[in-house]
């Protein structure tokens, strides 16, 4: 094993185990998607099939929102005793950092649409027309487009003043085309009317070129003084 | 360099001057859409300048962090917010023509919601630049705007397909275009180019006076004598 393989497992094992004790993402992150559902259940009174239309943007939209919440808390945690700076000085490769960080934040946000998805059925009364496994290529691609430009902007946005507001802005605007696909494709998937291959092949491209990026980006902003 | 910098604003003075003209006089009314057409003379160059500007806001990033040139990041600033300027005028302008001639303000069109998510990434790198704490700006900008220029052809494809979905607007149909409209669109166009560039490089000298300035201020503060107390 690599040094670098082993500190993205170190580091990943850290912070699981870590939320594993607090439960403070997550449940924070719970908690806030719960309530994004039973609010726009409120706004909208869908039938059925309307449900079915729009749920693809409330699903997303819900899950977006609610991954802010642990991206928020990513870095947080390292800068109390400097450990972000003990990790600059250090010569384990940065890109390592970074990934252990964004597989960390997978992780917390599949968990949490794994939780909260049986909830959407639930409430919106959801049965998929189309073929329903390529749902679960969606969420998995999807929530890592979310997590990787997500993990890489809050560590840009350690370096601003008013940070917790700062990453929102910051991923929202780029995350655009990647979010546009997650709608459609799971909105096509549901109503069964398109087909979603060209919404999974976009999602495909946009992980593979902001993963890229990120990793060649990463070490820059860590190392920005 | 410097001597160049009247010679452009003198030229960019006469061909917007000229472009005017061309445009409001001398380019006939358009059968359809009337006198409102005309808009399209300021639209277009605005859009076509914005994009030059972004491309170079892209490009002085690149060499940013390349080169750590501080005049590069200046640059940078400066094209990104005189683009997001000119952007906005195309997205003004844009709706003041699509009322009387569509009907509707605004569709999401591709090109229309592609200059909104260019307008959007690029007023959150000003944002940025506002919000960061100086020192790291440069860098972190730098990198911000390199993800935004990799994101704009995933935003193309994603509306593209997405539209292709959806009912689109009908834009008026073919036809020829008379030489004397031709004419004062692309007098406007390079005018608008010139123009563009012209801000552009004010703001980009006002922004290296100011760094100056605070760099003096600095060795000031630190050369002078202390008080004694």
């Amino acid at each position: 094993m690599t040094a670098g393989t082993l500190l993205t497992r170190v580091t990943l094992l850290k912070d699981l185990r870590l939320e594993w004790r607090s439960k403070d993402a997550i449940n924070s992150m719970l908690f806030f998607a719960l309530l994004v559902v039973v609010i726009f259940s409120f706004s909208f009174d869908p039938t059925a099939e309307e449900s079915r239309r729009i749920a693809g943007g409330l699903i997303w939209v819900a899950f977006l929102f609610a991954a802010v919440v642990a991206l928020n808390q990513t870095w947080a945690r390292e800068l109390r005793n400097q450990v972000l700076d003990a990790y600059r000085v250090s010569p384990a490769p940065a890109n390592s950092l970074f990934l252990a960080k964004a597989l960390g934040n997978f992780i917390f946000v599949a968990v949490l649409e794994a939780l909260m998805t049986p909830l959407f059925i639930v409430f919106y009364n959801l049965r998929a027309v189309g073929p329903a496994y390529q749902l679960v290529a969606v969420a998995l691609l999807g929530t890592w487009a979310l997590v990787v430009n997500g993990t890489f902007f809050a560590a840009i946005s350690l370096r601003t003043r008013s940070r917790e507001i700062m990453l929102p802005l910051l991923l929202f605007p780029i995350s655009i085309p990647a979010l546009l696909a997650m709608v459609e494709a799971t909105s096509s998937i549901l109503t069964g009317e398109f087909s979603a291959k060209f919404w999974i092949v976009l999602l495909v491209a946009y992980d593979v070129v902001f993963t890229m990026a990120s990793l060649f980006l990463f070490e820059l902003v860590l190392n920005a003084e | 360099m410097k001597r160049a910098f009247p010679i452009l604003a003198i030229l960019t003075a006469i061909l917007l001057a000229y472009g005017l003209y061309q445009a409001l006089w001398v380019a006939p009314t358009e059968k359809t859409m009337g006198d409102v057409q005309r808009i399209f003379y300021y639209h277009v160059p605005s859009a076509w300048t914005a994009g030059v500007l972004f491309f170079a806001n892209f490009l002085a990033s690149i060499a940013y962090l390349v080169w750590r040139n501080t005049k590069a990041d200046a640059l940078a600033v400066a094209s990104a917010e005189v683009g997001v300027v000119f952007c906005t005028i195309v997205l003004v302008t844009g709706p003041i023509w699509a009322r009387p001639v569509w009907g509707i303000w605004w569709t999401w069109d591709l090109r229309l919601t592609l200059t909104l998510v260019l307008w959007l990434i690029y007023v959150s790198y000003l944002l940025l630049r506002r919000f960061s704490t100086s020192g790291q700006t440069p860098v972190i900008a730098a990198v911000l705007a390199i993800f935004g220029t990799l994101d704009i052809p995933l935003v193309y494809f994603s509306i593209w397909f997405f539209r292709t979905q959806h009912p689109q607007p009908v834009i008026g149909g073919g036809g020829s275009i008379d030489p004397r409209m031709l004419h004062a669109f692309f007098i406007n166009l390079v005018a608008f180019t010139c123009f563009g560039i012209l801000v552009c490089w004010l703001r980009f000298r006002l922004e290296v006076r100011r760094r100056e300035f605070e760099e003096t201020q600095a060795l000031e503060s630190l050369l002078e004598p202390r008080s004694v107390s």
